[in-house]
């Protein structure tokens, strides 16, 4: 008796997470479960329908342009968000001044809530008098129908999380190079490598671990981009639907049109696209341990 | 002679260079709230301040309850960080530096959390809060936040290099329960951790949009992120004015962050690379 009581205090301690937990995580995903069986408006009587929900989704050309239109913008936005990060990683790892102040500035957007900046780059992608435009003007190129063009609305909204992303990536990256061994480049230096040999030879194998938590980080959070497409966009996602993205979609059914049965499946089918990308990226990072034998 | 390098001067003009451009949509949200509508749709775009954004702002507390919507922002964003520092040290702590039959189970379910996505909860969390009364209301927001699994996570990472075993027995010869001992010993040591987390909460909880725009319908008290897509939807003709209202949204934040700034980067970088 008296055992079973001695770690009371501890179990106290760490009940509210497990209670908040079972209230709204285990409860509402075993219910969004019984939801995707059901047609309800959150209204009315609830409807069993039995596997209907999931075979519409199987069809549901939408909710695959919603599947395509995510990845579409997690390739354009992540690959050069990389790119950029990596430079201006580069750069603050060298011997320049006012580090402090660069750092703050490229990290800033990170925090910045993305409604208020979707609406200051809704005004930069207006199609007449966006500055966008104007500058694209000065140097020469037709303006760009940013917010009607398919494929300008992805570019769109990719500059938008490249904007938002690249300072948060760039100090990770920094924080990557700094914990590099130092006598590696001695070594490379020695050898008579020069700068960009030395990069791609020796600091972007050493840097593997870090680029690789970027690229899951990005994955985690750009198969989640809802925001900037609903602020910029509307519930609809724009003409052609070019920015409906897989959450907008399911905010869409859910909340715009009551269809909580079938959100609830489109919920379901944005975790198994979750999961699929998540198997991907662990794929990726086991296999270096398989090319160096699995050794630690 | 100690001069610079010409290469380190090409580094150090490119990055300005980048960190403006960074920066420019700031500037440019300035430019924009403090000029007329008129002002904003011209050509070429205005590149500097006006003299309207007093008026500007002015009529943004006019048109929506902007006012209410700072207040509301401001006690989610408060209490939230409040309780999740409280409930996540305390947890941290807890699993941090005591064993206990279950512990490592528990902590493992605890990781395990983090792989359910926040939409396939939504709708039921939604019907929840329905069957609560609690649609429209600011507890819909603080409550399911008040406790959460990266913050303890995080924070047990922190706590368990930080507190030393030897002061846990001492305060244990001194007679301190449990309770005790974390707030003397374990809460002082911690206070990094808790900066960290604690601006980590409040910009997130201050930012906030998709959960507080379905949870919060239909309601008079709206969150700055839902009252700014609110103001956008109603007055996108004035665009002056959702302008003034963005920057007004912001300001706060930007103030925030800048406190903690260059501690709250080092906390990023350093928790992804031990990580």
């Amino acid at each position: 008796m008296n055992r079973r009581w001695k770690y009371l205090p501890q179990y106290l301690a760490i009940a509210p997470f497990f209670v908040l937990f079972a209230v709204f995580g285990v409860y509402p995903v075993v219910y969004s479960l019984w939801l995707s069986l059901q047609r309800w408006n959150g209204v009315s009587e609830m409807k069993f329908v039995g596997l209907e929900n999931f075979a519409f989704l199987l069809t549901d050309t939408a909710f695959w342009d919603a599947i395509g239109n995510t990845l579409i913008i997690w390739v354009m936005s992540t690959i050069p968000m990389l790119v950029l990060s990596m430079l201006v990683a580069l750069g603050l790892n060298s011997s320049v001044r006012h580090k402090d102040f660069l750092r703050v500035a490229y990290f800033l957007p990170n925090v910045t809530s993305i409604v208020a900046m979707s609406l200051v780059f809704g005004s930069f992608f207006s199609n007449e008098f966006g500055v966008l435009n104007w500058f694209l003007g000065l140097i020469g190129v037709d303006p760009v129908q940013w917010l009607n063009d398919p494929w300008a609305i992805r570019v769109a909204i990719s500059l938008m999380i490249i904007w938002r992303w690249t300072g948060y990536n760039a100090i990770i990256l920094l924080a990557g190079l700094q914990a590099l061994p130092q006598d590696v480049y001695e070594a490379a230096k020695l050898d008579g490598a020069g700068p960009v040999q030395t990069f791609f030879r020796v600091t972007l194998p050493l840097l593997r671990p870090v680029i690789l938590f970027s690229v899951v980080m990005s994955a985690i959070g750009g198969l989640q981009i809802f925001t900037e497409s609903q602020i910029l966009l509307g519930d609809r996602g724009g003409p052609e639907g070019a920015g409906m993205t897989m959450v907008l979609y399911f905010y869409n059914t859910a909340f715009a049109d009551n269809d909580f049965g079938y959100g609830a499946a489109i919920a379901w089918g944005i975790f198994v696209v979750v999961v699929l990308f998540s198997i991907l990226n662990w794929r990726l990072v086991q296999r270096p341990a398989r090319v160096n034998g699995g050794g630690k | 002679m100690n001069r610079t390098k010409p290469g380190t001067l090409l580094t150090y003009g490119a990055l300005v260079a980048g960190a403006l451009i960074t920066l420019f949509p700031y500037y440019q949200l300035a430019v924009m709230a403090s000029n007329t509508t008129a002002d904003i749709y011209s050509s070429p775009p205005k590149f500097w301040f006006g003299g309207h954004l007093a008026d500007n702002i002015g009529e943004v507390f006019a048109k929506v309850d902007f006012f209410g919507s700072v207040l509301n922002t401001l006690v989610v964003a408060i209490a939230t960080t409040v309780l999740v520092l409280f409930f996540d040290s305390l947890a941290a702590f807890t699993f941090a530096k005591y064993d206990f039959p279950g512990s490592n189970v528990l902590f493992g379910i605890l990781l395990a959390t983090f792989v359910v996505p926040t939409q396939l909860a939504a709708i039921p969390q939604f019907d929840l809060m329905a069957k609560f009364g609690l649609v429209g209301s600011l507890n819909a927001l603080i409550i399911p936040a008040a406790a959460n699994a990266f913050g303890i996570f995080w924070m047990r990472q922190y706590a368990r290099g930080a507190i030393a075993d030897e002061l846990l027995e001492a305060a244990r010869v001194d007679g301190a329960g449990f309770f005790r001992t974390y707030l003397s010993v374990g809460l002082p040591v911690l206070r990094p951790a808790l900066a960290f987390l604690g601006i980590f909460t409040f910009v997130n909880t201050w930012n906030d949009y998709l959960w507080p725009l379905v949870v919060l319908i239909d309601s008079n008290h709206v969150t700055l992120q839902v009252a700014l897509a609110q103001l956008n939807g109603l007055y996108v003709q004035d665009y002056a004015v959702v302008m003034a209202g963005t920057l007004v949204a912001i300001v706060p934040l930007v103030i925030v962050f800048l406190f903690g700034a260059r501690h709250f980067i080092r906390n990023i970088a350093a928790g992804a690379v031990k990580g």
